[in-house]
């Protein structure tokens, strides 16, 4: 080294009124700077890397629950939060579900007096119109020698469910937690769906959405279907939204009559959703005779009914018998 | 025979040139093709809910529209294939009629199927994030195919055709240029005759089973839902012979109006209203056939369901529609065709017709009652919901679906022979032999 810089030093002096080569070298040098920064840049940031890998574990270990309901764990300086676009998290989050869970619902008919507060409920949280239901209570009365009831339908949120096998393009889905939800940026509003659902579950934004203007500026959360889109489907989501804050439904809660049991069928146990009272599901439903709606359909319902015992509420108006149920 | 073979080139040439009838027939379907989509645009504008349907009723008049093209576009098959494959020499005028016909049909029921969508300008979803189990997909693949088969049966035969056009038409000159390059440097040699019947024998066994896919799967769309009244495992067959009826009323309206207005009345003869007058009455037996089992074997039984729907739509207030198109879109025809009389070609084209419209009010007939029926009363809803009532943008955007396939009909039978010229020699020739031996 030390000669190097002696010859160096002496070729300096040999040449040193010769400005032209003087400027080579001067080019030479510049060159030689900045490819010896990118070199070395390169070997910094190798070294970073490879220090990142090489640093020796700190120790801590920390458990976390994976997506898929899987218990990990990993070396606490490998932890780092991720930040996903708010819309993208939310469409993530609401395709995925709440794993470990099995949302049912339990509707007991004998309690219903047709408040209809769950649907005002629905409808205001979703941004609907009056026509539009998520929820719809209808006069039922499957006889002539029987008296009518009032029956609250929701979607049925099928374990089978028709709409999803027919959906052209996975707008509407199965989710793993039970719900099946609609994701109004995908649909193309086919309405193959409306036609598929023999529970008429299914509704369509046939005009602008009422509150389009208002919502505009929202990022779309598809387990609460707001902002609505003209042109696509909406239903009802179990209230998949608030599912994820750990509440009830809007519906249920909304409910002054004592209606809705709504749980997990994985922890069997369903709460009353204005008495807060907790109870079996699968007792609830042994005791009191529980049943699904056209069960013979193969759709597999996650909405089950209590029947309509001590039916004491006449109907002031008529009731439309033609269907076909 | 009552053509020779020198005539064959000159007469079947003769209509290829617009004169002013037909430049005036296009100017007005052209001008009520606009005032139709400035109807779509206000759809556009405004949301599907400025047609009738609503979250009950949610398929209406598109769909049944869908379904009747889908349906008359099926002739292509049985024309040419079933009955070409078969043998039957008498189709030989006639097979381009059929094919342009079914092309037309086929065509543009890819655009009634938009004209439905709430998201039309989401269709690139249907292949970005298609799925397979959905009947949708399988009907964007089969019709897809049909159209790309059609237009090759179409093309194929007409290659000879072009070739001998380019000498004999002059005028005009852009004509007999596209006419050159379409021709693909057709000379006639064996070798080129043996690459048009192989191909042509390939595409023809081809497209029955494409046909047969596009209706049966047509027919899933609603086969495939546990709806009552689409609850039923032969609607794939009833699909297709009903189709193969709205099809031949679709053909006969056709050949009436060439035969008349091209003067060609020597190849489209009397002899051939007579034979299809008989292959529509076979057709017709084999879709009552279906029909008594659609509707008979339900009506028997009489389960809720099916009672309410049967007597919607026997008596109910879809019971004129229903009989209108029962009577006069199969068993009126089928006891008047009986008679000599009514298979000559005018009477022909009034019973074309009237199947015509029956064939078109039965696809509605199928597509409607039974979503007026679900499972579950319908309350609470404005009385719009109860009852479909087409609006009057609905149905300019249905006109303009037919307006563009009268559209395409007119503009094919203009630029090209509407019948196979080199078939038609191949006939005159055989018959001047057949005379002198």
């Amino acid at each position: 080294m030390e000669e190097q810089d002696k010859l160096h030093d002496e070729n300096q002096d040999e040449h040193h009124n010769e400005e032209k080569k003087q400027s080579r070298r001067k080019f030479l040098r510049d060159v030689g700077i900045i490819a010896g920064g990118a070199v070395a840049g390169g070997a910094a940031m190798y070294a970073g890397i490879h220090y990142e890998d090489s640093k020796p574990p700190s120790g801590e270990r920390l458990k976390l629950l994976a997506q898929d309901g899987k218990l990990l764990e990993v070396d606490a300086h490998h932890v780092a939060e991720v930040h996903l676009p708010e819309g993208e998290l939310l469409m993530k989050e609401g395709r995925e579900g709440l794993p470990g869970h099995k949302w049912v619902m339990v509707v007991d008919l004998a309690k219903c007096r047709n408040a209809r507060k769950c649907i005002d409920a629905c409808q205001s949280a979703h941004h609907l119109r009056p026509e539009q239901y998520h929820i719809n209570t209808l006069q039922m009365k499957e006889s002539k020698k029987t008296a009518p009831y009032n029956m609250p339908k929701p979607c049925q949120h099928c374990d089978n469910p028709p709409c999803v096998s027919v959906c052209p393009v996975d707008a509407t889905f199965k989710r793993g937690d039970g719900p099946v939800l609609i994701d109004n940026e995908r649909c193309i509003g086919c309405r193959f769906c409306i036609a598929a659902c023999p529970y008429s579950a299914r509704v369509f934004q046939w005009f602008e959405p009422p509150m389009a203007e208002e919502d505009k500026d929202l990022t779309y959360n598809v387990e609460l279907n707001v902002p609505q889109k003209k042109g696509t489907i909406t239903k009802c989501l179990f209230s998949a939204d608030r599912l994820r804050e750990g509440k009830l439904p809007y519906c249920v809660s909304a409910c002054p009559n004592g209606v809705y049991w709504f749980g997990d069928e994985m922890e069997d146990a369903v709460t009353n959703g204005t008495t807060k009272e907790t109870v079996s599901f699968s007792e609830l439903l042994k005791q009191n005779a529980g049943y699904q709606l056209m069960p013979e359909l193969g759709t597999k319902p996650r909405v089950y009914y209590l029947p309509p015992k001590n039916r004491l509420f006449p109907f002031e108006d008529g009731i439309e018998e033609e269907h076909n149920g | 025979m009552q053509y020779s073979y020198d005539q064959v080139a000159s007469d079947l040439f003769r209509p290829v040139r617009f004169n002013k009838g037909h430049i005036i027939w296009l100017g007005i379907l052209t001008i009520a093709l606009f005032l139709c989509l400035y109807a779509y645009s206000i759809q556009l504008r405004e949301g599907l809910g400025v047609a009738g349907i609503r979250d009950y009723v949610s398929w209406g008049m598109y769909i049944s529209n869908f379904v009747f093209f889908v349906a008359s576009s099926l002739i292509g098959m049985l024309m040419s294939a079933v009955l070409g494959l078969i043998g039957m020499k008498w189709i030989r005028p006639l097979t381009r009629i059929a094919e342009i016909i079914a092309l037309a049909f086929a065509a543009v029921a890819g655009l009634v199927i938009i004209s439905d969508m709430g998201r039309p300008e989401r269709l690139p979803f249907l292949f970005l994030h298609g799925r397979i189990q959905s009947p949708i997909l399988w009907d964007v693949t089969v019709v897809t195919t049909y159209v790309i088969i059609s237009a090759l049966l179409l093309y194929l035969p007409l290659i000879p055709d072009l070739a001998m056009g380019k000498k004999i038409l002059t005028k005009p000159k852009i004509l007999v240029k596209v006419y050159e390059i379409l021709s693909v440097k057709w000379r006639g040699t064996k070798a080129q005759w043996d690459i048009i019947h192989r191909s042509m024998r390939i595409l023809l066994i081809l497209i029955i089973p494409v046909a047969l896919a596009i209706h049966t799967v047509t027919s899933w769309l609603f086969a495939s839902t546990p709806r009552v009244g689409w609850n039923s495992t032969i609607f794939g067959p009833y699909f297709v012979s009903g189709a193969f009826v709205a099809g031949i009323a679709s053909v006969v309206i056709a050949m009436y109006f060439f035969r008349k207005n091209y003067k060609l009345e020597k190849y489209i003869t009397e002899l051939h209203f007579n034979n299809m007058a008989k292959l529509l009455v076979l057709v017709s037996l084999v879709y009552l056939y279906f029909n008594i089992n659609e509707f008979l074997v339900p009506g028997y039984k009489l389960e809720k369901g099916d009672a309410i729907h049967l007597h919607d739509i026997f008596v109910g207030h879809n019971a004129g529609l229903f009989w209108f198109a029962q009577l006069f879109g199969m068993i009126i025809p089928i006891v008047l065709l009986l008679f000599r009389q009514m298979r000559k070609p005018f009477p022909m084209l009034i019973l074309a017709i009237l199947i015509f419209v029956a064939s078109w009010i039965k696809r509605y007939i199928i597509v409607v009652p039974t979503q007026e029926h679900p499972f579950l009363p319908i309350q609470h809803v404005p009385s719009n919901f109860l009852i479909y009532q087409p609006t009057l943008i609905e149905t300019a955007i249905t006109l303009a679906t037919f307006i563009l396939v009268l559209m395409i009909i007119t503009v094919l039978s203009k630029l090209f022979p509407v019948i196979p010229v080199w078939e038609m020699q191949e006939e005159a020739e055989l018959n001047e032999k057949g005379g002198q031996s």
